[in-house]
C-alpha cells in the first residue's frame, strides 16, 4: 500500500511540472500584459519600466527559473492587477466554488447514480429510454443556455429565487443545477453501463443461480462492483467542477475562482492565470490519488497487492 | 418412482432484437432422471448443452424469448412456477456450477461471505451459523486450511480452488440436483480428475442427482448412468451409459465414440468428426447431421427423424438407425 502511494505521487509530480511548463508558456501567448495596465498613450520608456518591475524583460527560461524557484519556496508571487499576493486572492475565492461544486456533485449523483441503476435494470424499456433523452440533454445543452433558463423561469418569472450574487442557500441552487446538469447526465451514463456489465457477469449470473432475491442481486452483488467506475469518475468531476465553473461562474455573478480565472485572462494577470490552473492542477492529481486510495479500499485485489 | 426431473419436448429459441434471427439453441428435448443418478450431456461447442442447463434454472439470458415443452421437477412443471417460486428452487433444490469458475466469485466478498449466503437466504441461518457452516463445507470440498480461507477474496485463490468453492456453495443447501457445466477453460488435467472425484463423492455422500456437462465421453463412461447425446439443439441419442457405450446406435453417437480421447482430457473438444458444426441460425434442412453423417440416405434431407423410443429408455433420432 505504501509503495502503491509513493508511485503514484511520483506521476503526480511529474504531471505538476509539464503542466506548470505548458501553462507558463501558454499564457505568454495571450499577449503583453503592460499595454493592459498603463494609461493609454503611456511613453515607451514607461513601458519598458513597467515590464521590468514585473520581471518581463528577463529571457523565457530565466522567468521559468524563477517562477518555480518561487513557487517551491511556496511564493505564488504578486497579482500584476490588484498588486497583492494570488495565493491570497485565490484562497479568498476558493470556498466560493467548493461550496458550489460539493452541492452541484450532490445533485449530480442524487440523480445520475438511481437514474443509470433503473435505466441499467430495465434497459430497452421505457425509463431507460427516457434516461437516453435526459442524459442527451444533460450532455448537450451549454451551461450557460441551462442559466439563463434558470434565471429567467425561477428568478424573473417566478421570483423565486436570486439571479446572482452568493450568501444563502437561496443563491447556490441555480447554479448547482447549471453546473450539475451536465455532471448528471454524465454520471447516469456510467452508472448505467458499468451496472449493465457487471449485471452480464458471471458472479451476478451464479447470485441469481443461488437463489438471491432480486434486489440482493443488484444492491450487493452488482452495485458496489458497479460503483467503482463512477466513484472514480465523481472524484475527478468534483476537481473538474471546481475549476471548469468559468461560465456558470459569470452567469450567476457567483464570486469563485472561476471567475478569477476569467479576469486572470482577461488582464493578462500571469500571476493569477499561471497559479489558479496550477493549483486546479495539483487539485485534480490530489484527488486522483484520494480516488486511487478510496479504491484500493473498497478493492481487495488492490488493497491486498494482488 | 416418479423421476426427479422430466423433460417433455421442450425447446428455446433466441431470437434476436429484431425477430430476423432464430436459434433453435434447445429443440424438443425429452429425458428423464431419477433421484440419485447422474446424466452426462455431451455435444459439441455450441450444441446447447449450456442453454438447457440454464432453461432448468429459468435464468435464460434475455435474448432466449421462446421456451415451449414442459420441465417436471419432483412432480411439478417448473415453467408454470412464479418467479418467486422459481426463486425459492434455485441454490435450494437445483443448484448449478457455472462453465466460468474463475469469473464465477464476485471479487469484492470474501468466500465465507458468498458460500454461506445460500444459506442465510434459503434457510435463514443466523451470520455466524452460516460462517461455520461455510467453513465445514469449504472442508468438505477439501480446501486446506478452511479457517483462514473463508476470511479471504477469491482473487486470492487458484483455478482448481475457486472451482471447489463454487462446488461448496452448490452444495450448501442440500439440494436434489447439482448441474455442473464443465469449465471450458480447462484446468490442470490432475487438478480436474480431483474434481470429478470430489462431485461424485459429494453425490455420494448427499444422494444428489447431478447433470453432467462436458465434451468428454470419457468422463461420462466413468461417471454417469444415462447419457444424453446433443447435437444442434437435439438429442439425438439418450439412455442408459452402457448401452450407448456398448450398442451405440445414432452415426453421430458412433462418431464421438470412435474419438474418445485416450486420455481424460477436456480439452480435446471432439473434433475427430470430419465437417463443421452447423449454424443453428440457419441449421440444413432434415436431419441436422445429414451433411456429415456417413450413413445418410435421402430422406435424412428432407425431413427430420422423430425420436424413437426402445426398451429401458433407450431414444434415438435417426431414420437409419431408428427403424
Ligand atoms: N445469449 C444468446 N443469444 C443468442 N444466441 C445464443 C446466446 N447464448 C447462446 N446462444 C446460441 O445458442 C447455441 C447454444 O449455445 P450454448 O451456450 O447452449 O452451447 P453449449 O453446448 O453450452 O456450448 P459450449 O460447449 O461451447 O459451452 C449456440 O449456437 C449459441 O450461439
Ligand atoms: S437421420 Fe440420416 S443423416 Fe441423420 S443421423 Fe440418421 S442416417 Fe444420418
Ligand atoms: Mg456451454
Amino acid at each position: 500500500m505504501k509503495k502503491f502511494i509513493l508511485q503514484r505521487l511520483t506521476y503526480s509530480l511529474i504531471s505538476l511540472f509539464l503542466l506548470s511548463l505548458t501553462i507558463f508558456l501558454f499564457v505568454r501567448l495571450t499577449g503583453d500584459p503592460t499595454v493592459l495596465l498603463v494609461e493609454p498613450g503611456a511613453s515607451k520608456e514607461d513601458m519598458a519600466m513597467i515590464r521590468e518591475q514585473l520581471g518581463l524583460d528577463r529571457s523565457l527560461a530565466v522567468q521559468y527559473a524563477s517562477f518555480v524557484k518561487d513557487i517551491v519556496r511556496g511564493d505564488f508571487g504578486k497579482s500584476f492587477y490588484y498588486r497583492t499576493p494570488v495565493l491570497e486572492l485565490y484562497l479568498s475565492r476558493l470556498p466560493s466554488s467548493l461550496f458550489l461544486a460539493a452541492a452541484a456533485m450532490v445533485f449530480s449523483l442524487v440523480i445520475g447514480i438511481p437514474s443509470g441503476i433503473i435505466a441499467a435494470v430495465k434497459v430497452g424499456k421505457f425509463w431507460d429510454n427516457f434516461g437516453k433523452v435526459f442524459a442527451l440533454l444533460g450532455l448537450s445543452m451549454p451551461q450557460f443556455w441551462v442559466g439563463l433558463l434558470l434565471i429567467l423561469f425561477f428568478s424573473v418569472y417566478l421570483g423565486w429565487l436570486p439571479s446572482s450574487g452568493s450568501g444563502t442557500i437561496w443563491h447556490v441552487i441555480m447554479p448547482a443545477f447549471a453546473l450539475g446538469w451536465f455532471f448528471a447526465a454524465a454520471h447516469m451514463r456510467i452508472t448505467r453501463s458499468s451496472m449493465l456489465e457487471v449485471l452480464g457477469s458471471e458472479y451476478v449470473k451464479l447470485a441469481r443461480l443461488k437463489g438471491l432475491p432480486e434486489k440482493r442481486v443488484i444492491v450487493k452483488h452488482a452495485l458496489k462492483n458497479a460503483l467503482i467506475p463512477v466513484l472514480t469518475l465523481a472524484g475527478i468531476n468534483l476537481v473538474l467542477m471546481v475549476n471548469v465553473a468559468v461560465v456558470v461562474e459569470t452567469v450567476f455573478a457567483w464570486p469563485g475562482i472561476g471567475r478569477l480565472l476569467y479576469e486572470g485572462i482577461a488582464f493578462r494577470d500571469f500571476p493569477v492565470v499561471q497559479t489558479t490552473v496550477l493549483l486546479s492542477g495539483s487539485m485534480i492529481v490530489v484527488v486522483n490519488l484520494v480516488v486511487d486510495v478510496l479504491y484500493a479500499v473498497i478493492d481487495p485485489r488492490i488493497r491486498l497487492g494482488a | 418412482m416418479a423421476p426427479l426431473l422430466e423433460l417433455k419436448n421442450y425447446s428455446t429459441h433466441y431470437v434476436s432484437a429484431r425477430g430476423t434471427r432464430v436459434v433453435k439453441a434447445v429443440d424438443t428435448v425429452s429425458l428423464v432422471l431419477n433421484s440419485g443418478e447422474t446424466l452426462g450431456i455431451v455435444g459439441e461447442s455450441g450444441s446447447g448443452k449450456t442453454t438447457l442447463a440454464l432453461s432448468i434454472l429459468r435464468l435464460l439470458p434475455m435474448a432466449a424469448r421462446k421456451t415451449d415443452g414442459e420441465i417436471l421437477f419432483e412432480g411439478e412443471d417448473l415453467l408454470k412456477k412464479s418467479t418467486e417460486e422459481m426463486r425459492q428452487i434455485r441454490g435450494k433444490r437445483i443448484a448449478m456450477i457455472l462453465q466460468d469458475p474463475m469469473a464465477s466469485l464476485n471479487p469484492l466478498f470474501t468466500i465465507g461471505d458468498q458460500v454461506s449466503e445460500p444459506l442465510r437466504v434459503h434457510e435463514g441461518t443466523p451470520r455466524r451459523t452460516a460462517w461455520q457452516k461455510a467453513t465445514a463445507l469449504l472442508k468438505a470440498v477439501r480446501i486446506t486450511a478452511p479457517e483462514t480461507r473463508v476470511r479471504e477474496y477469491p482473487h486470492q485463490m487458484s483455478g482448481g480452488m475457486r472451482q471447489r468453492i463454487v462446488g461448496a456453495m452448490g452444495i450448501a443447501c442440500e439440494p436434489r440436483l447439482l448441474i455442473a457445466d464443465e469449465p471450458t477453460t480447462s484446468l490442470d488435467l490432475t487438478i480436474q480428475a480431483q474434481y470429478l472425484a470430489l462431485l461424485r463423492d459429494l453425490q455420494r455422500e448427499h444422494g444428489l442427482a447431478l447433470i453432467f456437462i462436458t465434451h468428454n465421453l470419457g468422463i461420462v463412461a466413468k461417471m454417469c448412468d444415462r447419457v444424453a447425446v446433443m447435437y444442434a439443439g437435439r438429442l439425438v441419442e439418450f439412455g442408459p451409459v452402457r448401452k450407448i457405450f456398448d450398442q451405440p446406435r445414432h452415426p453421430y453417437t458412433r462418431a464421438l465414440l470412435q474419438s474418445i480421447p485416450r486420455f481424460a482430457d477436456s480439452r480435446n473438444r471432439l473434433t475427430a468428426i470430419g465437417g463443421q458444426p452447423p449454424d443453428l441460425s440457419a441449421p440444413p434442412l432434415g436431419c441436422a447431421f445429414h451433411p456429415r453423417c456417413p450413413d445418410a440416405i435421402d430422406r435424412c434431407r428432407g425431413e427430420a427423424p422423430p425420436e424413437t423410443g426402445t426398451t429401458n429408455g433407450h431414444t434415438v433420432r435417426c431414420w437409419v438407425a431408428g427403424s
